[in-house]
């Protein structure tokens, strides 16, 4: 039922799809750790409070979060122009994956860090750090295995979005479940996109998991 | 200890929160000196504003108004970078050690030296040192939540002393502790106190910690400070009532039977420690009811009180008032509601 051409198309689409994933997934996290910190930091009871700074960059986020992905990705295709030249393929899937995955990742930064108890914080403060070696230093360290739980939710959402770029040639595992499975009627194929994605979900969230377990030393 | 120079002062500092049913005050003009190298006590119940007042001597806390002075500068009005090296003189100890999560013992020590500016490998080396002046050079590689409470603490101490301080503040150090492992604590905050002439800053709701190891306590009570003095003064003569409430934790003393009376007898060292209310009782060949104690031998020397229950019979009394007063020893009337 499934050619050997299509599995050929299917292998290069796996390597796409892996390929937008986790090209997003590092520019995401390249602004959304950031984001997050800086949201953490200048919070009213944070360590280096920032009013309009805080309420901004939670404004900036939330509006980013609210525009569903489909549409992001059409919004955004002069940008997407602008940058890689083309409105197709998955190096222009990869605009509109970070943009929309940045303020989530942001968030979930944000609540990581939130968790790291405030004696901790309040202890190097008395030794006289300064905000800055307080995130580097201690947020970030004593978040590491809530950070690592994270960004396996990220991964396997930035995964569905990449398939939802399928609808506008976006590339990837997406691309053949609609071009076979939505414009032909095709079954098969597209079963077998929806197992491989399932698959992939599942490896990245339990390697995440795995990986947090094992970082963290207050299991032990 | 000098009682020449203040180490740490604090002039009219206020503390307000504002909160939702208007302004809460937890500091209400506090005049404090804390003098260099000795052991000061700030006790008072839950509430009473002793850990806002502890970190308002590192401004972890902002006063909201007046003035705080350690070994001769003023920290209120230091801009912040300055601030923070100021701090460093000033190490802190809490309840719940606060130590990092994710660091080993050593790790953990090493962290202030690090964020001072020492490269990793000297601040590893020193930390190694500071390890064993607390005596876990044995757990070194271990994660916090592979120690005990006590080896917590200990670390955590290792970790205030790494900056080389003039004062070490502790809030509640040994309240999550048991009996052992708190004793153990106080003897090394007396140890350190000793050798390395550290002040320290006791907080505790404890009146028997404070009584352990400090020279001069406050007692804090709805935002001031109720009473200040030596630990054997406060101890033998509260005058305020939250210093007799924290003294005697009431309750728990039996009911006197009717028409008795009760004395306070105050131990404040001058007896020697001797069995005089054995002997008391063999003199009079009366009974007498012990309703609290709480007395320490202190190098020989008995320190503490007693509230006993004398029978009726004005001879008696006066033979067994004597007998105490021969033996040196304070003795006053209290009345004997306060013991039922």
């Amino acid at each position: 039922m499934i050619g050997s051409e299509l599995w050929g198309l299917i292998g290069i689409s796996v390597l796409e799809t892996l390929y937008m994933t986790l090209l997003s997934t590092f520019f995401a996290y390249l602004i959304g750790l950031p984001l997050g910190l800086a949201l953490v930091a200048t919070a009213p009871r944070g360590i280096r409070p920032a009013k309009w700074l805080n309420r901004s960059l939670g404004f900036l986020v939330n509006v980013l979060r609210s525009v569903p992905f489909l549409i992001l990705l059409v919004l955004v295709m002069p940008i997407t122009r602008a940058i890689v030249g083309t409105t197709i393929g998955t190096n222009a899937t990869v605009v509109p994956l970070v943009l929309a995955a940045a303020p989530f990742v942001a968030r979930m930064v944000e609540s990581s860090i939130q968790e790291v108890g405030s004696g901790v914080i309040e202890a190097a403060q008395s030794m006289g750090a300064s905000p800055m070696q307080i995130i580097c230093k201690v947020l970030v360290p004593e978040a590491k295995p809530s950070l690592m739980v994270g960004s396996a939710i990220a991964v396997t959402t930035i995964l569905g979005y990449s398939a939802m770029a399928g609808f506008v040639g976006g590339g990837g595992l997406g691309t053949i479940a609609i071009n076979y499975g939505y414009h032909r009627g095709e079954t098969p194929p597209m079963l077998v996109t929806v197992v491989i994605l399932v698959l992939l979900v599942q490896f990245f969230q339990e390697c995440g998991m795995g990986l947090a377990k094992k970082l963290d030393k207050r299991n032990r | 200890m000098g009682a020449e120079e203040p180490i740490i002062s604090l002039e009219n500092v206020e503390k307000t929160y504002s909160g939702r049913q208007g302004d809460i005050t937890a500091l209400d003009k506090i005049n404090l000196s804390i003098m260099r190298g000795e052991i000061f006590g700030i006790i008072g119940l839950s509430g009473a504003g002793k850990s806002t007042l502890v970190r308002c001597m590192n401004l972890l806390e902002r006063p909201t108004s007046g003035k705080v002075w350690i070994d001769g500068r003023e920290l209120t009005g230091m801009p912040g970078g300055q601030l923070r090296r100021e701090r460093r003189k000033i190490s802190m100890i809490f309840q719940q050690f606060n130590l990092l999560q994710q660091r080993t013992a050593l790790e953990n020590v090493a962290f202030p030296l690090q964020i001072s500016g020492l490269p990793k490998r000297a601040a590893a080396e020193q930390a190694k040192g500071l390890l064993q002046t607390v005596g876990l050079e044995a757990r070194a590689h271990a994660y916090p939540a592979q120690l005990s409470g006590g080896q917590q603490q200990r670390v955590a101490i290792a970790r205030a002393l790494a900056t080389e301080p003039k004062v070490l503040l502790c809030d509640e150090a040994t309240s999550a502790l048991d009996p052992t492992m708190t004793r153990s604590i106080l003897h090394l905050l007396r140890d350190i106190n000793r050798q390395l002439g550290i002040t320290i800053v006791m907080i505790t709701h404890e009146m028997a910690v404070a009584e352990e190891i400090c020279q001069r306590i406050a007692v804090l009570d709805q935002s001031q400070v109720a009473e200040l003095g030596t630990v054997r003064e406060v101890f033998a003569h509260p005058k305020s009532d939250i210093a007799k409430r924290l003294l005697f934790p009431g309750g728990n003393a039996p009911r006197p039977s009717a028409g008795n009376r009760c004395y306070r007898i105050v131990f404040d060292g001058s007896s020697s420690y001797e069995p005089v209310v054995a002997d008391l009782i063999l003199r009079c060949k009366t009974p007498v009811n012990i309703l609290f104690a709480d007395m320490q031998n202190l190098d020989g020397q008995a320190v503490g009180q007693m509230i006993v229950q004398v029978p009726d019979g004005a001879d008696t009394r006066r033979n067994m008032l004597d007998f105490l007063g021969q033996r040196g020893l304070q003795v006053e009337e209290v009345p004997a509601d306060d013991w039922i």
